[in-house]
């Protein structure tokens, strides 16, 4: 698998990442900000999925958590922003980690099942009466949009995707260190093979239910991200939905690559919007063809398409 | 090694009924019997894999039956498998650098911070897995993807993942399965070698006869779940019921 381990590759991507939102109009540098949200939702699953072999279709309950915690903290603590972001990677990590005690014993399809659960019922839990003075019910949470600290000359939009450019990087720099590491190996061996990975005296209880724990702050620090850049929580824009564009996007970019979160990110934020451009009323059908071409077409996702194109400049070169 | 009576039922049939032997340590022991005799079950006892129903497995004098099974590579017991049971989608380096899994220690929080004493284990250990790649024969494979090699060579690379774990005690579950006639021959020297070098006991079980008795130092056969034999190669080989249990006795 291809890492972006070539530094100047990296930092080409890092100097046009820093510059783009300079150029470009307010509102797609808010769209960019959303992608990087995605992107970090994506690394959480893909730790899991693409890295730990466990499927989860219950990631937009720990997004929706994240995103929660953070407007809550906001909303009635008077949180600094940058602030709900810890905290909201916490709960998902105690959430995700106990969540994934029970599903230990569920493998494949089943576990499946389990996070499907998860993902239907947290929107309407969410919604109770009895939680409604936190929660806000179906109206949601309106929070606030932070502005640019120490008088730097950027407009909110700007300085949030500063901020979140900041976070992505670093959860990705840490995201990248772990699969490269002991514990990635071993995240990977019980994925290729449990019963071999246990005889080589790999604990699978212990990593599985800790891969679990820390996709799900991934994530939840996501969600929170959400909640500040789009400035508003509400139960609906948490729905199942939100966990099949997540793992849709972790299939574009691809399995088992950190990097492919980006092309994800962006596939899960513009294609959508590119559907419907074509056809307003058929948008869901054409976002559906766009997908089966795609996997049809680069099955690896970007991930292959990045191996192939690297394959190619090494043989030109 | 000390196996003393065990037994193990699934449902109403019994794999092994009262099976007791010792290995003493620097031996190479081979562990004979036709197809279904228990062979594997007792392999998967001794890696806790199963639980016997009854008896005691001692190893270094210290019963490894209220161990879990991933503490046991950490005992110094490892193992291969019979059909292949590698990481596939990793390269021979890493699949050897998982087998040193037990003989390292890192945890989540540092290794994702990279912090630098991890990055003072990580490197011992590559240097340690690459003797051991070196050691089989390997080095021109170890950046390979380990699904993308031919059969005989991924069967190496689980060798040298379970020396990765520093056994002293390594099982062997049918390592020349699916060999040919030269690397078989190749095998029985490197098991010998690895014994030799690295002060390994070995019990190997393999259905390949003339393996078995050439590198052994002792045999012990098993037939319907029970031990019928067990001795030097040469004197197991003439036992009336070892001969019995493969070739039938002839009487109906």
């Amino acid at each position: 698998m291809p890492r972006l381990n070539n530094p100047r590759v990296t930092l080409a991507i890092i100097a046009v990442a820093l510059v783009l939102p300079l150029v470009i109009q307010n509102f797609l540098t808010f769209q960019l900000t959303l992608v990087l949200v995605y992107a970090i939702a994506i690394i959480g699953l893909n730790l899991l999925t693409g890295f730990n072999g466990q499927f989860s279709l219950g990631h937009s309950a720990f997004y929706a958590i994240g995103a929660y915690v953070a407007a809550m903290l906001m909303d009635k603590a008077d949180f600094p922003y940058a602030m709900t972001l810890p905290v909201a990677g916490i709960a998902c990590f105690v959430f995700g980690f106990l969540f994934g005690l029970p599903a230990l014993r569920l493998e494949g399809v089943y576990l499946a099942l389990a996070t499907f659960a998860l993902a239907v019922a947290t929107p309407q839990i969410l919604k109770l009466s009895p939680l409604e003075h936190w929660t806000g019910g179906v109206q949601g949470i309106v929070v606030n949009k932070p502005e640019a600290p120490f008088g730097l000359p950027l407009t909110e939009d700007q300085w949030l995707y500063y901020f979140t450019l900041l976070i992505t990087i670093v959860m990705t720099v840490l995201a990248h260190n772990l699969v490269a590491s002991r514990t990635g190996r071993a995240m990977m061996a019980i994925r290729d093979n449990p019963i071999a990975a246990r005889s080589m005296g790999i604990n699978i209880a212990l990593y599985k239910s800790l891969t679990f724990g820390v996709s799900a702050l991934y994530t939840g620090v996501a969600g929170a991200l959400g909640a500040i850049v789009v400035q508003f929580v509400a139960p609906d824009s948490f729905t199942f939905f939100l966990s099949i564009s997540l793992l849709v996007g972790l299939v574009v970019g691809g399995v088992g690559w950190i990097p492919g979160a980006f092309f994800g990110g962006a596939f899960v934020l513009f294609v959508p919007n590119l559907a419907e451009s074509f056809s307003k009323g058929l948008s869901g059908a054409v976002y559906g063809v766009m997908i089966i071409v795609l996997i049809y077409v680069l099955p690896t996702g970007a991930a292959g398409l990045t191996r192939a194109a690297s394959r190619w400049w090494r043989a030109k070169a | 090694m000390s196996v003393r009576d065990i037994s193990v039922s699934f449902g109403g049939i019994v794999a092994l009924d009262g099976v007791s032997f010792d290995i003493d340590d620097g031996l190479i022991v081979g562990l004979i019997g036709p197809n279904g005799a228990g062979k594997t079950t007792l392999f998967n006892c001794l890696s806790r894999l199963y639980t016997p129903s009854a008896g005691a497995i001692l190893f270094e004098g210290r019963s490894i039956l209220t161990c879990p099974a991933h503490q046991i590579a950490d005992l110094g017991i490892g193992r291969t498998f019979q059909n292949l049971a590698l990481f596939r989608n990793l390269s021979v380096l890493d699949n050897v650098n998982v087998g040193g899994h037990c003989r390292t220690r890192s945890d989540y929080f540092s290794d994702a911070l990279h912090l630098p004493w991890t990055r003072r284990g990580e490197a011992s250990l590559k240097s340690r897995s690459h003797e051991i790649i070196g050691y089989l024969d390997l080095e021109a494979h170890a950046e390979k993807r380990v699904a993308d090699l031919p059969f005989g060579t991924q069967k190496r690379v689980e060798l040298a993942r379970a020396l990765a774990s520093s056994p002293k005690l390594l099982l062997l579950d049918e390592p020349a399965c699916g060999l040919n006639h030269e690397e078989v021959e190749a095998l029985a020297a490197t098991i010998k070698q690895i014994r030799d070098d690295r002060a390994v006991t070995i019990l190997v079980v393999e259905h390949h006869m003339s393996l078995v008795m050439s590198i052994s130092d002792r045999v012990i056969a098993l037939n319907f779940g029970r031990k019928i034999a067990e001795g030097a190669p040469a004197q197991v080989q003439q036992d009336a019921h070892v001969i019995n249990a493969y070739l039938g006795t002839g009487q109906s």
